[in-house]
């Protein structure tokens, strides 16, 4: 349990927005709602107020778990067609990886592996590991959770290289017969993967990480 | 709103924060959100059933090579429609051929039947020509071609070579028969007026190992000009012929002369020409003029026995009988006669009595007449008796090739003909080129006798003799008669010299002939005198007369007197 009080137990709620704090108190029912299920708004800039993301447990839950099976296709299905004067050639994630490194880009083959596998699977990692330890109340390394969580958002952006890269190739090589690259169905799942596990990490909450086995939300 | 419930409520203490303002009741979308992975789950799994709904059958395809082949790449083509793809290529246990499994689409589970062919689309440059070109660039593919069965299989063995016939082709296939296949090959053509109008499907030996059949295709829609009298002939190679016409020169086309092939037509004439049916059997011939001959009929055999050496007489050369070619020569064998210690040649030919068309049939007719069994040896039995006899005749003067004719030879002596014997025996005349051969061999053994090489050594030496004086004559005769040509031109010069007008020689020349000239004036003067005083040969002359007075000078005796001999 930490020791510093929370907003709640102040009876203070905070604007994300604009930073206002307003009086709060769960269950105080004179100004017209019941405080704890309403819909508030910041005085100021009228941006909705909220103690903790408003069903953040199951948004992030369901987001992160529909990520993860759009991730099963994402890579088992080819994700870009190379075709050349005479060759025509389907790759998957991990197969293109594998040829980067074997045609003697290693250093290519490193980034793709990492923006492409080690990124997603450490957000789902990661946010699995929040919102267990979150749900359970858990005080274990709070602070290095909390860091975990900004390093998550923070790699969040860099998992869409795949996309970026089959969408480049795809407006850039278009010699016709002699050399195109064709987007295939993979990367729309990585895509959508991607997205999924962005507005996971959006949804989760970082403030439930502080909450201790005994709050109310 | 807020001052709503300001004024509601009462301004608040100025330390007091403010109040956050309450807009609705939220809204409870704790379910909703998990339509997503709800949704997600769906489409992995329409996914997964859309893959299971279009995977088709997996089928093994045995090949001896796995050339070109790519696991997950190379596609199973139909039409040049994909069916299918590559999926593994391994070897079998035994390490013989190569196992390639192939998954084919949903829709192609038609092409896992018995009876479905496989094969490898390679470019391929035959004699015949070039294809698979594209395969070229695009990489290798297996070519698919469906059965009738609808009985599945799953393990199949490819096709060495693309099938020259697809299945559901438009046209009908036949057999054909044949001694040997020539250079006949799979995908050979079919020509009909030189037309390429189908190819050679397949061949085989017939099972007794005695013959060869063909199965040709032809497309359609002209697969209706073969008819029930059509007559098949291997068109391969070039037929060169050197006849009475001159040089004749016979081919289908280029890629006959180097891939061969088959053509056919009609026979002149009248004939049944209904299509024939499917899969129909018809005899191969080896050139067209042996397709095009009328039925030959039942073939007889006969046997010749010549005295004399028959040196290029060969199996195959023609039996002609009045220049009709009527069989061929099957046998030439060598026999020995004890009684006269002779080595005869027996020459076996079969001939087909049919081929001398109506004469054959007058003679079947008048023989029934007589009432006697139209059988050949009968019928020979009476040609024979009117000098009918076989000659071997030469064919060709350049190569010697003989052939057997059956002539009447004239004044032939009786011979005795036995019809009921087996084989017929023809008795035989030695043929009119054997004695032309006799004298000419004489001609040669007198040739023989000739001492060329004797003639010749002489020669030899009488040349180098020759030689040696046309040297000595170059060497030493010719530059002296060289020196006496220059003598004989400086005589020359001084002769003309001597006879040149003011020559000293010339001028008592000419003064010799004046005196001559007088001489010879004087001569006359005597004889003149002479005539007229003879006596003075005797008495001498006379005195002269006196002396005239001058006289005239005209007086015309003057000149006798005044001179003297």
């Amino acid at each position: 349990m930490n020791t510093l009080p929370r907003a709640v137990d102040l009876g203070v709620i905070g604007c994300q927005v604009c930073g206002l704090v307003c009086r709060n108190v769960p269950g105080d029912t004179q100004w017209g709602g019941d405080g704890v299920d309403d819909v508030m708004a910041c005085p100021r800039c009228g941006s909705t107020l909220h103690r903790r993301k408003a069903n953040s447990y199951a948004r992030t839950w369901a987001l992160l778990i529909a990520g993860f099976i759009l991730y099963i296709p994402a890579n088992v299905l080819p994700i870009m067609r190379t075709a050349s004067l005479n060759d025509i050639d389907d790759n998957t994630i991990i197969s293109g990886v594998v040829e980067l490194w074997v045609k003697g880009s290693p250093d290519l083959a490193v980034i793709v592996f990492a923006a492409s596998i080690v990124v997603p699977m450490l957000k789902f990692l990661a946010l699995s590991m929040l919102l267990v330890s979150s749900q359970r109340g858990s005080d274990w390394a709070r602070p290095q959770r909390a860091k975990l969580y900004r390093l998550v958002e923070f790699v969040g952006y860099w998992s869409m290289l795949d996309v970026f890269v089959v969408s480049l190739l795809t407006a850039l090589v278009r010699f016709s017969v002699l050399s195109r690259v064709e987007p295939l169905p993979g990367v729309i799942f990585f895509g959508l993967t991607v997205v999924l596990t962005m507005l996971a990490s959006i949804s989760f909450d970082p403030r439930l990480i502080w909450d201790g086995r005994n709050t109310d939300d | 709103m807020t001052e709503d419930s300001h004024v509601e409520q009462g301004q608040p203490p100025r330390d007091e924060l403010p109040r956050p303002v309450v807009k609705q009741r939220r809204f409870k979308e704790s379910l909703m959100i998990w339509l997503v992975p709800v949704l997600a789950a769906l489409v992995g799994l329409s996914l997964v059933i859309h893959n299971w709904m279009q995977a088709g059958p997996q089928i093994t395809i045995s090949f001896q090579s796995a050339e070109g082949l790519d696991a997950g790449k190379t596609p199973v083509k139909y039409k040049n429609v994909v069916i299918g793809k590559v999926k593994k290529i391994r070897l079998s246990a035994d390490r013989s051929h190569v196992l390639v499994e192939v998954a084919l689409e949903k829709s192609a589970e038609g092409f896992a039947t018995k009876g479905t062919r496989y094969w490898v689309v390679r470019p391929r440059i035959g004699l015949g020509g070039v294809s698979g070109i594209d395969t070229l660039f695009s990489g290798v593919f297996i070519g698919a071609d469906v059965g009738e069965s609808n009985q599945p299989q799953d393990e199949f063995v490819a096709l060495e070579a693309p099938p020259a016939v697809n299945h559901g082709a438009r046209g009908r296939s036949f057999v054909l028969h044949s001694d040997d296949l020539g250079s006949l090959d799979v995908g050979s053509p079919v020509y009909y007026r030189r037309i390429q109008v189908g190819r050679v499907a397949s061949y085989a030996l017939d099972k007794d190992g005695k013959g060869v059949s063909v199965r040709i295709f032809v497309d359609g829609p002209n697969d209706h000009f073969v008819t029930r009298s059509s007559r098949f002939w291997n068109a391969s190679g070039v037929n060169l012929s050197v006849g009475a016409n001159g040089l004749k020169l016979n081919t289908q086309s280029l890629a006959t002369v180097l891939a061969g092939g088959v053509a056919f037509q009609d026979p002149p004439g009248p004939h049944d020409s209904t299509p024939a049916p499917g899969n129909a059997i018809f005899n191969l011939f080896g050139d067209k003029d042996t397709a095009m001959a009328p039925p030959d009929g039942e073939p007889h055999y006969i046997r010749m026995r010549f005295q004399q050496s028959e040196r290029g007489l060969a199996v195959d050369a023609p039996v002609e009988f009045l220049g009709i070619n009527i069989g061929k020569v099957v046998s030439v064998r060598l026999d020995y006669d004890e009684k006269t210690q002779k080595f005869p040649v027996l020459v076996g030919a079969v001939v087909y009595p049919q081929r001398l068309g109506s004469a054959y049939e007058k003679l079947e007719a008048m023989a029934e007449a007589r009432g006697e069994k139209p059988a050949l040896s009968r019928m020979l039995g009476r040609l024979i008796a009117h000098g009918l006899r076989a000659q071997a005749r030469s064919g060709n003067l350049l190569t010697g090739q003989l052939y057997v004719s059956l002539d009447f030879v004239p004044h032939a002596a009786k011979v005795a003909f036995d019809p009921g014997a087996r084989p017929l025996t023809i008795p035989t005349a030695p043929g009119s080129f054997d004695k032309l051969q006799e004298q000419l061999a004489e001609i040669v053994d007198k040739l023989d006798k000739v001492p060329f090489d004797s003639i010749g050594k002489h020669l030899d030496q009488s040349l180098a003799a020759l030689n040696a004086t046309l040297k000595q004559v170059n060497g030493q005769t010719l530059p002296a008669f060289n020196d006496t040509l220059h003598g004989v031109q400086t005589t020359l010069g001084s002769a003309n010299e001597a006879f040149s007008g003011d020559s000293p020689l010339r001028r008592n020349l000419s003064a010799t002939l004046e005196q001559v000239q007088r001489m010879a004036r004087s001569l006359r003067v005597l004889t003149d005198y002479l005539g007229s005083h003879p006596e003075a040969l005797l008495r001498g002359r006379r005195a002269d007369p006196p002396p005239t007075p001058l006289a005239p000078p005209h007086q015309p005796s003057q000149p006798k007197s005044g001179s003297k001999p």
